[in-house]
């Protein structure tokens, strides 16, 4: 099935966040923030801003009539900034005016006194001097500190990525109005409308049952609306609480791009050892993250960087130590693979380290160190249908990968301007939120009389294709068209208690929800079915093809006359349905459960192509053998995974995010912060999909395919590094993504480029 | 206020008395309340605002792809502004909406109208449908969530499909085809009508339009890409002297051995001209490196040259093809070489009343050897970390007179004055090369920023010199002499 919102995207005719028509006296919100990275807030002066035509209103922290408190794991994050500000960016005040440019343009005019204090912005500097958001975790599985002795083999490093901006193409943003008898009514661009909803409710002091939150759609979200988009939308139901009109806040690129957390940068420590078969004994680790000046999902994310840490290979000694650094720039968020991919890039600079050292493949000790059934991972679970080697081997086959190696060397021998470089890439994600309590769902399905129906769930569209596989699960249980299934609005009062759809877990958590539901109304309808067809019970009656059947045989009672019939005998034709994920569960006082309901496998070939004069190379190849369990839409599941493969190579390559000595994000536009263009895509990307059969807790047996592809990505890194040591040999740079044009050729050409100039240099001196 | 702007939008005929130098974005989604064209950046460099841009050229229309939040609505006057809402058909999907529907190539859609809008320019343009000019035809448009691939297939299909598409009679086609809807048939007249805004403007300057104010003195526009990234806010109230549409400043024109581009010549019409692709052979090459399709549709050369970027490309590329630059003013014309036209960061040896007209270089010849290099942090769609020209003179071995410039290293577009000086007289050589580069980084002074540290970028401009060399004189320079 064809995504079911395509129709509307290729008109035109869907509705975001800032196609929501406005209603009369709508007043637009601008955000003035912070111009230093850390400081004490002497004073607020909106004279300017008031002064200017059309500004209604300011707001500060002293007109928040509830907690100041927008913290989601840790309340340590104001609303708007009250005595300290602690990172530039930071809101400080919003103003409303009666038109977007003049609220900018009152933001623009507003003052405000603040005593610098001095700024923190390097992580390991921040776990220096104790700052840390939340205290260190953890993992430990065998003995590492004994395993060393037995290592043939050790090597020690460091290894760093980069963060990365969400670069969603829809801007953050949020429309709220007063309601009757105290509520408001807000449309959100949220991935979690119940942490908008929790969080309108505390700062604005009342019961959650006032607000009412609505999400039709996102233009994007990979992270960066999970908790994020709780801002703007806590500020915009401020403003109409006090305006009592409504008030719309749709942020401008640059205001989004330095007031928004991103990715989160790491900077990392390793040792590995290894025998001399190869195999990894033993595996020492410790993350600093940069976690911002608030800990909004750092803690999360620094858990699924420890969960992830050995990726997907077998290591029976490993000690993995984490730290959330407290820096002063904006507070850093979920991004898809949150924490994971950081995690794993340092395992894989490890193996790197090593064969580089050792003169030999990379792949040799990937695939030695492969997870086989039953191996034990750090954290205590099991691999139970384990496709690391199943992924790997498949990809040998399927994409010829002997082929490509024989390719890749022959252009090398008879290239000297030029130089490809290969990297396999295995990955392992774990399917679940890994704090247990969020895995779970409601959805309310109505059939209508006319055989139509309405589905609402938690899960909030953001391109990920969840109303589509909504749709689908609704039909199929139901025995209907898709085309009789609408998927309502994501809305506070239809799902409550609802977690954001993150995780990869949407379609899982809330299509498992629409199933219970849809088996409900449909056992109800065969019940009724049977009484009208003259039968004892409903046993081996069936909804198939819009039809009540008898096993393989058709009756007469068709899908609309059916519900028609039970509607007028009374029978309920609505469910609410709730599920949670069975048999998860962890602790964290001994680091061990059994966290995730299913593992994704997967493993890709990347071949880089290096310009070895201008240092300038291209992600040409990337074929990835991948574990899509059974695919229920293999459309949405190719989008998912080619989607996610582009966003990671982005990471690993050009996206750079930089801030200055005084903490101000200079890559604040598309035209300093590049993601990847259609010239940037691989010019061959092929996906193959595993064979097997899906885990039951997957919907329909389809395996969850956000977040997972993301991590081919980070073979990108390794295939340019690759090339370049294939050009030089002698090339010696550290570990450390983006492996930007700048980082390639200052490895390639940039020791000699110093040699030369300081000897010149010296010449002219002794001129 | 002068008279009404005028335009057709979609299917209707619009006159409006707002702002000219309001965007046709604002125009568009706030006036006209049609949202299908989204904001994305507001600075051309995400595509999500692309509309089509229609204008009257003999019977026909040619259309072309802009970014409507750079758009000043000055520079649609007469024209056909197409955006989603007037590609839609009644009741179905076009050819682009059915191919990019079966391909899966819409995942949160919120970028996707752009491709659909771009893709519909590709299928309306004359020229010769391939896979890379429909690549070409997206290179503007920016999708966080496909990475692209579904968004190539379904322009494969068009591809394919267009291979029936006759040369005649193309609109016909495309309107049978659906297309487009059927009221493209009744554009060519009802632009027809509207006076061209060019011949209502004679004279050397293009008049003002707009409302002149203390705050907001006129501003001479082009196509507006610099001006509407730097200053939004206050372009929407300034009174615009708009030359994008002024005919004596457009156009590539060959005289006394000089080829000369008027100032309002858009980077595409000095790709597509025939006279610039004879004497620069690989300037297709060049030009896409050079920002995008939509943006390459409205910059123009005199707009390059005036916002004086020390890293604008199409400044380097005409510095490094030994420019001159026609200033126009009250008192008449005054020429000077480019590289004496930057004085010191965005300050020009230009008076107040002065507007660039056009800019001339030398036709090269025979013996010209021309290459432009730049490298990035993304190859298309970026601006330079370092960018440079080099045009030799040679008589076979030796260079009997050279011009290289070079983007990115100072704080004007830098003209290597010791180096092409060194270069006149000399061996074309791995050793001449060496020299050279070594020479050019001599000369330079780059400052470290978002771009890269001012090492690398020094290090990056001997590698360049090495490429010119190695891209110019393959048989007589290699790369093994230079490593």
């Amino acid at each position: 099935m064809k995504n079911i919102d395509s129709w509307g995207h290729l008109r035109g005719e869907s509705i975001y966040l800032d196609d929501v028509p406005e209603l009369t006296g709508t007043l637009h919100g601008a955000v003035f923030a912070s111009p230093v990275a850390h400081g004490v807030l002497r004073r607020i002066d909106p004279s300017g801003a008031i002064a200017v035509p059309g500004v209604i209103a300011v707001l500060t922290a002293a007109d928040i009539p509830g907690a100041n408190q927008i913290g989601g794991i840790v309340p340590d994050e104001p609303l708007l900034a009250d005595g300290q500000v602690h990172f530039c960016g930071q809101p400080i005040a919003l103003v409303l005016a009666s038109s977007d440019a003049a609220a900018r343009a009152g933001a623009a005019a507003m003052q405000a006194a603040i005593d610098p204090l001095p700024a923190i912005l390097d992580p390991r500097e921040a776990a220096r001097q104790g700052e840390l958001l939340v205290p260190p975790k953890s993992f430990r599985l065998g003995d590492v500190d004994a395993a060393w002795r037995d290592c043939v083999h050790v090597f020690e490093g460091r290894a760093d990525t980069g963060g990365q901006e969400h670069l969603y193409i829809e801007t953050q943003g949020a429309y709220a109005w007063c309601t009757e008898a105290g509520g408001i009514r807000i449309h959100s661009s949220t991935q979690g409308p119940t942490a908008v909803q929790r969080t309108a409710a505390r700062v604005l002091g009342v019961p959650m049952h006032r607000i009412e939150v609505d999400v039709t759609r996102l233009g994007g979200g990979f992270g960066g609306k999970e908790d994020q988009a709780t801002t703007w939308a806590v500020l915009a139901a401020l403003g109409a609480l006090h305006t009592k009109r409504p008030v719309k806040i749709a942020l401008h690129r640059m205001d989004d791009m330095r007031m928004t957390g991103k990715r989160h940068p790491y900077t990392s420590d390793y040792k590995i050892g290894l025998a001399a078969d190869l195999r990894i004994l033993a595996y020492e680790v410790t993350f600093y993250q940069d976690g911002g000046a608030a800990a909004d999902l750092s803690p999360a994310v620094l858990e699924r960087t420890l969960f992830h840490h050995t990726n997907t290979y077998f290591v029976p000694n490993a000690h993995a130590t984490a730290y959330s650094c407290r820096t002063n720039v904006v507070p850093h968020t979920a991004f898809r693979g949150f924490g994971g991919p950081q995690g794993m890039f340092v395992i894989e600079a490890a193996i790197a380290h090593a064969a580089e050292a050792l003169g030999i493949d990379r792949a040799d000790i990937q695939r030695r160190n492969l997870l086989q059934e039953g191996d034990e991972f750090p954290y205590g679970q099991r691999a139970t249908g384990c496709n690391a080697r199943p992924t790997w081997d498949g990809l040998e086959r399927a994409g010829d990968l002997g082929q490509l190696r024989t390719d890749v060397q022959a252009f090398n021998a008879s290239h000297t301007v030029e130089k490809k470089g290969l990297a396999l890439m295995p990955i392992c994600f774990g399917i679940s939120f890994t704090k247990t309590l969020m895995n779970q769902a409601n959805a309310l399905v109505h059939v209508y009389q006319d055989g139509s129906v309405g589905v609402s769930t938690g899960a909030v569209e953001m391109g990920q294709g969840v109303n589509t596989k909504i749709t689908q699960t609704a039909a199929i249980t139901l025995g209907i068209d898709t085309g009789r299934v609408r998927v309502e609005t994501t809305n506070t009062t239809r799902a409550a208690n609802t977690s954001p759809s993150a995780a990869s877990a949407s379609a899982d958590l809330n299509g498992k929800a629409v199933e219970e539901a849809c088996e409900a109304i449909g056992a109800r309808l065969l019940e009724f079915a049977a009484r009208r067809l003259g039968r004892p019970t409903a046993a081996g009656l069936v909804l198939r093809a819009e039809r009540v059947h008898d096993g393989a045989t058709a009756t007469a009672l068709e899908w609309v006359e059916l519900v028609r019939e039970a509607y007028f005998a009374r029978i309920a034709l609505s469910e609410h349905a709730h599920y949670a994920t069975p048999g998860v569960h962890f602790d964290w006082t001994t680091g061990k459960g059994a966290p995730f309901s299913y593992h994704v496998y997967g493993t890709a070939a990347i071949v880089a192509r290096l310009d070895v004069v201008r240092g300038r190379y291209e992600i040409e190849t990337v074929i990835a053998m991948h574990d899509f369990g059974r695919s229920m839409n293999e459309i949405v599941d190719r989008g998912q995974t080619e989607g996610g493969i582009v966003q990671g190579i982005g990471w690993m390559t050009m996206e750079e995010l930089l801030f200055d000595t005084e903490g101000r994000l200079r890559t604040n536009a598309l035209s300093t912060y590049k993601v990847p263009d259609v010239y940037a895509a691989p010019a061959r990307l092929e996906i193959h999909a595993l064979d097997t059969e899906g885990p039951p807790t997957a919907l329909f047996g389809s395996k969850a395919v956000g977040e997972p592809p993301l991590l081919y990505g980070i073979g990108a890194y390794f295939a340019v590094r690759d090339a370049v040591l294939q050009a030089n040999p002698a090339a010696r740079f550290a570990f450390s993504a983006p492996i930007t044009p700048e980082k390639v050729l200052m490895a390639l050409h940039g020791e000699r480029f110093r040699t030369a100039r300081s000897t010149a240099g010296h010449a002219v001196a002794g001129d | 206020m002068t008279t009404p702007l005028r335009f057709v939008l979609n299917d209707a005929d619009v006159a409006t008395d707002a702002s000219p130098g309001m965007t046709v974005l604002d125009f568009v989604r706030g006036a006209r309340r049609m949202c299908g064209t989204k904001i994305g950046c507001r600075e051309g460099d995400c595509g999500a605002c692309t509309v089509l841009v229609g204008t009257l050229d003999g019977a026909d229309v040619v259309y072309r792809a802009m970014t409507s939040c750079l758009l000043p609505l000055a520079n649609v006057q007469a024209k056909h502004v197409v955006t989603i809402e007037g590609l839609n058909l009644p009741d179905a999907l076009s050819p682009v909406q059915q191919a990019m529907a079966d391909e899966g190539a819409t995942q949160c859609g919120f970028c996707t109208v752009g491709f659909v809008v771009s893709l519909a320019g590709y299928c309306l343009d004359a020229r010769q449908p391939s896979d890379g000019a429909a690549r070409a035809a997206i290179d503007g448009n920016i999708c966080r969530c496909t990475g692209y691939k579904s968004i190539e297939r379904a322009a494969a299909r068009l591809t394919r499909a267009l291979a029936d598409r006759p040369g005649a009679n193309r609109l016909e086609w495309l309107v049978t085809q659906g297309y487009v809807p059927q009221s493209f048939r009744s554009i060519p007249r009802r632009l027809a009508q509207f006076i061209p805004a060019a011949a209502a403007a004679p004279g050397p300057l293009p008049a003002a339009t707009g409302k002149a104010t203390v705050n907001h003195a006129p501003v001479a526009v082009g196509g507006g890409t610099d001006l509407y990234v730097q200053r939004p806010e206050a372009m929407e109230h300034s009174a615009l002297h708009p030359t994008f549409d002024h005919a004596a400043w457009r156009g590539v024109r060959l005289r006394d051995g000089r080829c000369e581009v008027g100032a309002a010549t858009t980077f595409s019409e000095f790709v597509e001209s025939p006279d610039i692709q004879r004497l620069v052979p690989r300037v297709g090459l060049f030009l896409e490196w050079v920002a995008s399709s939509p943006i390459r549709n409205m910059a123009t050369v005199g707009g390059n040259l005036s916002n004086a970027s020390p890293i604008g490309d199409m400044t380097i590329l005409l510095l490094g093809l030994g420019a001159e630059v026609h200033l126009a003013g009250p008192a008449g014309t005054r020429t000077l070489p480019l590289r004496r036209f930057y004085k010191s960061y965005k300050t020009l040896d230009r008076e107040g009343d002065e507007f660039i007209a056009a800019v001339s270089f030398a036709c090269p010849d025979a013996r010209t050897a021309f290459n432009f290099e730049k490298v990035c942090k993304r190859t298309h769609l970026d601006i330079a970390s370092v960018n440079t020209a080099a045009r030799f003179e040679t008589d076979g071995s030796v260079i009997t007179g050279a011009a290289l410039s070079a983007g990115g290293v100072a704080p004007v577009p830098f003209f290597l004055a010791k180096t092409s000086a060194f270069l006149a007289g000399r061996r074309v050589d791995a050793a001449t090369a060496g020299e050279a580069a070594a020479l050019a980084v001599s000369e330079i002074a780059p400052i470290s920023d978002a771009r890269g540290s001012a090492e690398y970028k020094a290090l990056l401009l001997q590698q360049l010199v090495y490429a010119h060399f190695l891209t110019l004189f393959p048989e007589r320079v290699r790369w093994e002499e230079l490593a």
